[in-house]
């Protein structure tokens, strides 16, 4: 069965529809990239996959034992986050949360956790520095293994490359590889960026006004719905990322 | 230093200043803590508007001939509730909300008093008098404090993830509506009780000030929080201290302190940075000279 499925999912802002009558499924194991236009509702459709907003049409299901709060959330950065005073490892530490129930504090168990994903992402020596001290890249990476601390199935990441510089950005899709070749880790992921999608994803949903599209990379590159939209982005000169790694002067 | 020694008679002690001490001690106690949350998901006015609701209510209450304290707490409880509300959900701005909701509370208490010709018995709620407060107000901090100590100590660890990301702390399964709502609530007593001793005027800045120079100096959550508390009931018994000396009033002398501890805090992390700031040009100098060597 599938990790996450939605059927004829339709979502409203009041009376504007957003999304209309779309099905898609993510099976364990997918690396599923959400791309589309500027209001396409792809932050909606993520709003509805975290269980943020409710559905207003078809619905939404959970498969292979996913429970609702195991969902692994990578948010985009707000400017709240930006200029909090807190340490790495308080933030790593609040991801592990989800599993706790009524229990007020943090377990033994928790802590190994949180400082195993800080060391997954390579964060440790950084642990009891402040927040807002840290590079965006290294932020990212902190809010990465708080994520990863929510979840061991399903990581679901909102436009992660925004505000990024190309090396960061690089380093960003090498992290989701190894998570998803080596961890197993199911990824799904909202991007604008649709090069980087077609060319690190395996599924691509592209969600449009009239026309949405869900299916292999290769199959969309293929598709007429693809070859415009890759076509505006390399016309625009949609920056590089990935595959090889640019050199700083 | 005369007149002290002059006015601390052990029964002026007794009766009036060690209930205010006890007092003020438990609401700076309970606004810094929630300063500090407050600040952080930029609603630091909610303290400004529950105080306006909050003295809208007393002068209604007072026009009406009901006990004060008994029905402005559960009303700014609702006002509370309500701000809470329309901040998340509707279309009008959050700050936005705040002031019309809240100016609107104000004036209809204003006109309730004026028709009652109350003016004069309300208004020391606009800059208050902690030598003033009853036995049960006093009695009624001390609960609250204690409240708001065990509601930290519980729940501290989610009030960090709903302050520091509400729609993480949401997707993964917290009750975020009710740790807002907790908050929420425990702001609007603290005002209330507040607006006794600070006024309604001053009280917001109770709030925000020991967070803000906590936040000027420390580096982590945990450590923010008690140094705002510990800021926050220095500064007032160093304000309590300077209005008995100088005869002055308590609300603006405890904010002066406070003033005081923020500027001194800002002009040491501005002065820190350059020093930082310095230290790295110099550096970047330092490579770049061997580089070119």
């Amino acid at each position: 069965m599938a990790l996450l499925t939605c059927e004829h999912l339709t979502l409203r802002y009041d009376t504007l529809t957003v999304i209309n009558d779309l099905s898609f499924s993510v099976e364990s194991g997918d690396y599923l990239c959400i791309v589309g236009e500027n209001g396409s509702g792809k932050s909606t459709l993520m709003k509805c996959l975290l269980g943020l907003k409710a559905a207003d049409g078809g619905k939404l299901t959970l498969g292979d034992g996913l429970k609702r709060r195991e969902i692994g959330y990578l948010p985009q950065q707000t400017q709240i986050q930006r200029n909090f005073p807190a340490s790495v490892q308080e933030v790593v530490l609040s991801g592990c949360l989800n599993s706790h129930g009524m229990h007020p504090f943090y377990t033994k168990a928790d802590k190994q956790r949180a400082a195993e994903q800080m060391d997954c992402m390579q964060i440790t020596h950084l642990a009891n520095r402040c927040y807002r001290e840290l590079s965006g890249g290294q932020q990212q990476r902190v809010l990465l293994a708080r994520a990863l601390c929510a979840t061991k199935k399903l990581l679901i990441l909102d436009e992660p490359t925004t505000g990024l510089d190309p090396v960061v950005t690089t380093d960003l899709y090498r992290i989701l590889s190894h998570l998803h070749e080596d961890h197993g880790i199911t990824i799904l992921m909202v991007t604008h960026d649709v090069e980087c999608a077609v060319r690190h994803a395996g599924k691509i949903l592209h969600i449009g006004k009239n026309v949405s599209f869900f299916g292999t990379c290769a199959a969309y590159q293929e598709s007429e719905l693809g070859k415009r939209f890759l076509d505006a982005s390399a016309s625009e000169g949609g920056h590089c990322c990935g595959g090889t790694k640019e050199e700083v002067s | 230093m005369n007149a002290l020694s002059e006015i601390l008679t052990p029964e002026y002690w007794s009766v009036i200043l060690l209930p205010a001490l006890i007092a003020g001690i438990a609401v700076s106690f309970c606004s810094s803590l929630l300063g500090v949350s407050l600040v952080l998901k930029r609603c630091s006015m909610i303290g400004d508007g529950l105080s306006h609701v909050g003295y809208g209510t007393l002068c209604i209450a007072v026009a009406m001939g009901w006990a004060p304290m008994q029905v402005t707490i559960p009303i700014v409880i609702v006002a509370a509730y309500i701000l809470l509300r329309l901040s998340e959900t509707s279309r009008v701005q959050g700050d936005t909300a705040i002031a019309l909701f809240s100016t609107s509370a104000l004036a209809i208490g204003i006109l309730a008093s004026s028709k009652a010709n109350l003016t004069t018995d309300v208004s020391h709620y606009m800059f208050g008098s902690i030598l003033a407060m009853s036995r049960g107000d006093v009695i009624l901090s001390v609960v609250l404090s204690i409240c708001v100590i065990l509601v930290y100590l519980l729940f501290y660890d989610k009030i960090f993830a709903v302050t520091f990301d509400e729609n993480f702390a949401r997707a993964t399964g917290l009750n975020v509506r009710f740790y807002n709502l907790l908050i929420a609530v425990l702001t609007a007593v603290t005002v209330v009780l507040g607006m006794m001793m600070m006024g309604a005027l001053l009280i917001s800045s109770l709030m925000i000030f020991p967070a803000v120079t906590a936040m000027k100096l420390c580096k982590r959550f945990r450590s923010v929080m008690i140094a705002s508390v510990v800021i926050s009931v220095v500064c007032f018994l160093c304000g309590l201290l300077l209005s008995l000396c100088w005869d002055t009033a308590v609300g603006a002398s405890v904010i002066a302190m406070n003033l005081l501890a923020f500027t001194t805090a800002s002009v040491n992390g501005a002065l820190r940075n350059a020093r930082v700031k310095r230290l790295q040009e110099q550096e970047q100098e330092e490579t770049w000279q061997t580089e070119n060597c």
